[in-house]
């Protein structure tokens, strides 16, 4: 909210030289951020003055209608200024800056020759002084004494701040919840606005002219005041000083009625709404909106009403959203001649609710959101009644009460309780003065007190609640750094350790890491050939595109735009990866929502747990171009099928776990060139080239290479003791086999090894040769053996590698090529 | 010249027959030269080696007396001999290798260069600063339930961060699924699956309905720390805080504690930090709130805890001087790349 030092000042006793930045710090101290400090007039010099217009010149010769005007400044003679606006007619009083002023912007004014006359100066508005956003026209005052300062007169020099407040601090919207808090900060006297001798008085006076008051929806507001008030003189102006304080908190003056319902909202924090009376059937009313259907508000919205709705109705139509919006057919106007000034003290939820319901958010319900003080439901409608009579020459008829605030509670606090949460010893006047600076009442008895907070405080219920008061009073500054320290042997957890290695081993690898945003569409989806659970997506109510309106299933498609807008930028060999969750839509608990006044049963806390769907998570890597570039030593070398396949087997390798290799189909890898990946019989990784289409429909390059590893799946193996480093020499024996072409290279080194035995270090395919035709290709291994306590002979050797020959025959009929 | 054998064995000869050979040593051009020069003064039939075989046929005085000046004339030739041959192979091999030289500033044959995305690094360089002292690092789904990411965190059905403009929700509504809004539902799986003493911090992708613009992204990254232990003040959250913050941006930053509001902790703060001359906000924190203690199952009379949460983008924008979200969030290799893997 904004509020202005001047009006600050009136309730905070603040020292004459304390500067702005003071203030603003003091405000921060105790928790209140502000957003900006707004110097009002420091780009303003004057002479501006008081001037009344004596003639209207209308020059009609020109684009636009322009009037020469004739100004009284007391300067003894008539002074003539051009003016383009035309909201006043002669006798008004305006505001004329004079040759040699400066308004806001640095604009100079000077006496110029225009539109064929020569203007002694300018007529302002409030916009050109700065002092609000008003340039629809010139202002207008409503009192003032010809040729005094005008500057003076609009209390133009201010200092307005702008203060966030949080959403458990209602009560600090408005002049009289800031000043106590910046009273309390500073440590400096506060005068409560609030404190005013007649609300007794105004209660106590009834009658059955006045409008009558009733709480039908009881979980809508606990208290209601409704005063009625005869409007003597309803025409009369809204005083300079009142509509210039209005403005610099940031709203409009717009007539004496609602300028001071506003005022005293402003001064107190209590939202007022005054209802014609004369337009209200029987009683004003607290009601649900459930018997009610539209309701035209003041910013002429014609809306439905919810049932939800809490409403102020009369016997037989809405009045008003409550706390939020009045309706226009109670609108207080000129000519209104009685009002229902309504003041209550409304369930803050229900307001909220309004206000979303209706996408309405007003001064008023922004007020009672944050929750409003049910004591003031009777003091701010005094308030504003004694301001009618004063300024309306209104008079109160009667005091219609329905209802009564709930009693605050007591709390008892110890310093062991306080030091025990801060971790500061404060003493017992440190505590004491805190708390009494937030209003709060307190009982002192050896180390414990008790408190009562302040009827605008219900927020303050337990020890923890007056704890944050004392600190934040004291200052956070007060409270002293130390470090504790968890439990020894704190680690990574194995799959996050697995997740680092790898992530780092992809970038020394020659990969770069990308984070896409996880959202994609079904056009993409289709496009992919997603099928069974990976087309299995859950779609989000509310996205933030309707381009992106589903979460992922892949990585894919993420990893995919990634190559896209890296090659739109002049990429041309480039390998991205990313590591995240995907989403699929497989079958998940209904939910559990339990109450949180205790820990929920084991039985309800697996509940929620299977409520949340499974996210695997994966890593992916796409690439195109060179992995080794082309250059001064000759051709590089592309990225191909057998490079995605590479790098999906590192990342197993890299875990720990043995692997199966198998050729398979699956979208959206080509269908010959993609690799399944099984680690104890279940498919974790799929790696190959991309579909050659979805290269084409997508405008990557072709032979774009893919791979997806689900590190979630793979599983966690334990620290196994590290080989026994043998110095025996190895015994090296090459094969050469003549096999099917069907038969998968990694199906034949399988059973190879398998028929070697145990002395077999290693087995590594060296060469292949597909051009022997009858359907046959052959592979050569070289396969290393090695013992532990001797050297093999080469007899020994021989019969090994007839071993690994022999099953490699029957499984796969491979004989030895000759 | 064959000397006589009347001059065998004088001074002056074996002399003489030294300097003819160094001489000649000195003047050998190459290794070929040196060679005939060893041959015809060091070798089998130089005069000085054909003067020592002669030795025996003297008498013993003369023996010694000769053999030592041969002894010694032999010993300097080949000396001196060896270190001409030594420093014409050394010219030999410098002229040959140096028809070999090549431009050592030639690219090699060109990999990619790879690299870590900066949130991973600095979720990295955080986890390890908080596991160093004890803390545990804690993961959650993306995809969460309402009663993890609300309820249970004293946030309401009614509460405003509830509504459409700020969260994700996912279809059907009556799932109650929502894209998880922080990472604070981790701290409630981690209270409600172990006991205390809890020291965790919970990094992660959250999301939140907002248009990515220059300092905001609908998916981002958090970390956030909970404590829940006996004896635990908010000392110990500012202490905690104060190493974190001195950790990431240097041992000279300060730090400052705000009174705010969550609905999750009480007392709440704002923590900012001074960091180039000017307060930076840093992200929220608190005493955790007994109403979400209970809702865990956790004695708020026995236990105490803090938390607190800080966005990584803003955390890694701060640090690097970064001024545009979009080179975080849109996945051009060229900012990653930057940063390699950590710490250049």
């Amino acid at each position: 909210m904004k509020i202005p030092l001047t009006w600050l000042s009136k309730h905070v006793a603040l020292p004459a030289k304390i500067s702005n930045e003071a203030i603003a710090e003091a405000f921060v101290k105790v928790g209140f951020e502000v957003e900006s400090v707004i110097v009002q007039g420091a780009d303003l010099t004057g002479p501006v003055k008081v001037g009344k217009v004596v003639s209207i010149e209308e020059l009609s010769d020109h684009k636009k209608p322009i009037r020469f005007v004739g100004l009284d400044l007391g300067e003894g003679k008539t002074r003539f200024v051009i003016c383009g606006a035309r909201n006043f007619k002669v006798n008004d009083l305006v505001v004329v800056a004079l040759p040699g002023s400066v308004l806001p912007g640095n604009f100079k004014i000077s006496a110029r020759e225009t539109y064929g006359k020569l203007s002694n100066g300018m007529i302002c508005s409030g916009k050109e002084l700065g002092i609000s956003d008003d340039s629809a026209g010139i202002l207008v005052l409503p009192s003032g004494k010809i040729g005094t300062n005008a500057l003076d007169l609009l209390e133009v020099n201010d200092v307005i701040f702008d203060i966030s407040v949080n959403p458990d601090r209602g009560y600090a919207m408005s002049v009289r919840g800031l000043a106590r808090e910046l009273a309390g900060s500073l440590n400096l006297k506060f005068s409560d606005p609030a404190h005013i001798s007649y609300v007794k008085k105004f209660d106590a006076i009834k009658s059955t002219k006045g409008v009558p008051v009733k709480i039908e929806d009881k979980d809508g507001a606990d208290l209601i005041y409704l005063r009625t008030i005869d409007l003597v003189n309803a025409r009369k102006k809204t005083p300079l000083w009142m509509q210039r304080r209005i403005e610099k908190c940031g709203m409009r003056s717009i007539s004496l009625a609602v300028d001071i319902t506003n005022y005293v909202m402003l001064e107190l924090g209590q939202p007022l709404h005054a209802f014609d009376a004369d337009v209200i059937h029987g009683s004003i009313r607290v009601s649900s909106g459930e018997k009610f259907k539209r309701i035209i508000t003041l910013d002429k919205v014609d809306r439905k009403i919810s049932p939800t709705d809490l409403l102020i109705t009369d016997d037989s139509n809405a009045q008003a959203i409550a706390g939020t919006m009045g309706g226009l057919n109670s609108e207080v106007s000129d000519s209104t001649k009685r009002i229902a000034l309504e003041a209550a003290h409304f369930n803050s939820m229900k307001i909220a609710k309004n206000s979303r319901n209706h996408q309405l958010s007003s001064e008023a319900s922004r007020r009672i959101e944050r929750g409003t003080d049910p004591a003031l439901a009777a003091i701010a409608s005094a308030r504003a009644t004694a301001l009618l009579i004063e300024l309306a020459d209104a008079k109160l008829i009667s005091t219609a009460i329905a209802g009564s605030a709930k009693k605050i509670e007591s709390v008892k606090i110890s310093t062991q309780q306080i030091e025990a949460k801060l971790g500061v010893k404060y003493s017992n006047k440190q505590i004491k003065d805190a708390l009494i600076a937030i209003g709060a009442k307190v009982i002192i008895a050896a180390n414990s007190f008790k408190v009562t907070p302040p009827s605008w405080r219900p927020d303050l219920l337990t020890v923890s609640d007056l704890c944050e008061e004392i600190a934040r009073l004291n200052g956070y500054a007060l409270i002293p750094s130390r470090l504790s320290i968890g439990k020894a042997g704190a680690k990574l957890t194995q799959m996050q350790q697995r997740k680092r290695n790898m992530a780092i081993m992809l970038a020394n690898r020659g990969f770069t890491e990308v984070i896409n945003y996880p959202f994609t569409n079904q056009e993409m989806v289709d496009l992919l050939g997603f099928s069974g659970d990976r087309a299995k997506s859950f779609k989000i109510l509310n996205p933030m595109s309707e381009q992106a309106p589903l979460l992922r299933t892949h990585l894919i498609p993420g990893l995919l735009s990634a190559l896209q807008l890296n090659i739109g930028r002049g990429g041309k060999n480039l390998a991205l990866f990313e590591v995240g969750s995907v989403f699929r839509n497989i079958g998940n608990a209904d939910p559990v929502m339990p109450e949180t006044n205790k820990r929920p049963s084991s039985k309800v806390i697996t509940q929620i747990y299977e409520s949340v769907p499974k996210q695997m998570l994966f890593v992916g890597g796409v690439m195109c171009g060179e992995k080794i570039k082309s250059g001064w030593q000759g051709a590089g070398e592309s990225f191909v099928w057998s490079d995605a396949v590479a790098e999906a087997i590192a990342i197993i390798e890299s875990t720990g776990n043995s692997y199966e290799l198998v050729n398979t189909e699956l979208a959206p890898w080509h269908p010959g060139r993609c690799a399944e990946i099984k680690v104890n019989g279940k498919a974790v990784a799929h790696a190959g080239e991309l579909h050659p289409r979805v290269c084409a429909k997508l405008n990557l390059p072709e032979r774009t290479c893919v791979f997806a590893v689900i590190i979630s799946e793979l599983p966690l193996l334990t620290e196994s003791p590290p080989p026994k480093i043998w110095s025996f020499p190895a015994a090296v024996q090459d094969v050469a086999l003549l096999i099917d072409s069907t038969v998968s290279a990694d199906a034949l080194k399988q059973s190879l090894t398998r028929g070697a035995g145990e002395l077999l270090e290693s087995i590594e395919l060296f060469d292949r040769y597909d051009q022997i035709g009858a359907g046959k290709i052959s592979l050569a291994f070289t396969l290393t053996f090695r013992a532990s306590d001797r050297t093999l002979t080469s007899e020994e050797v021989a019969k090994y590698r007839d071993a690994a020959v022999a099953m490699a025959a029957k499984d796969h009929s491979a004989t030895l090529r000759g | 010249m064959t000397p006589s054998d009347d001059a065998l064995f004088t001074d002056e000869q074996i002399k003489s027959d030294e300097k003819l050979a160094i001489a000649a040593i000195n003047a050998a051009k190459n290794l070929e030269d040196l060679k005939q020069v060893k041959i015809d003064f060091i070798g089998d039939k130089s005069p000085i080696a054909k003067a020592n075989q002669r030795l025996g046929s003297l008498n013993p005085e003369q023996r010694a007396q000769f053999g030592k000046i041969i002894g010694a004339a032999r010993s300097n030739l080949n000396q001196i001999f060896s270190e001409k041959n030594e420093s014409l192979e050394r010219e030999k091999d410098a002229h040959a290798l140096l028809t070999e030289r090549v431009d050592i500033t030639l690219p090699n044959r060109q990999s990619l260069p790879g690299g870590l995305h900066p949130l991973t690094l600095l979720t990295n360089e955080i986890s390890d600063l908080f596991l160093g002292i004890g803390y545990e690092v804690k993961e959650g789904p993306e995809l969460e339930s309402e009663w993890l990411n609300f309820d249970a965190l004293n946030i309401p059905a009614d509460h405003p961060a509830r509504t459409m403009q700020d969260t994700f929700f996912i279809e059907p509504l009556e799932a109650k699924l929502v894209l998880r809004t922080h990472t604070s539902p981790v701290q409630i799986r981690t209270m409600l699956d172990q006991k205390p003493p809890i020291y965790v911090i919970c990094p992660g992708k959250v999301y939140r309905a907002d248009e990515l613009d220059a300092t905001h992204t609908p998916v981002f990254h958090q970390v956030e720390g909970l404590v829940i232990d006996e004896n635990i003040t908010m000392a110990d959250l500012k202490g905690t805080l104060d190493y974190f913050a001195k950790s990431i941006f240097g041992g000279d930053v300060k730090t400052r504690l705000r009174p705010s509001y969550f609905p999750f902790t009480e007392p709440s703060a704002e923590v900012d930090f001074y960091f180039n001359g000017r307060w930076i906000e840093w992200g929220g924190c608190g005493m955790v709130n007994e109403k979400v203690l209970i809702a865990c199952g956790i004695d708020p009379k026995r236990y105490s805890g803090f938390a607190f949460g800080m966005g990584l983008e803003r955390t890694l924008m701060v640090k690097y001087g970064i001024e545009d979200m979009h080179d975080i969030v849109e996945g051009d290799i060229r900012f990653s790349q930057h940063f390699g893997t950590g710490k250049r």
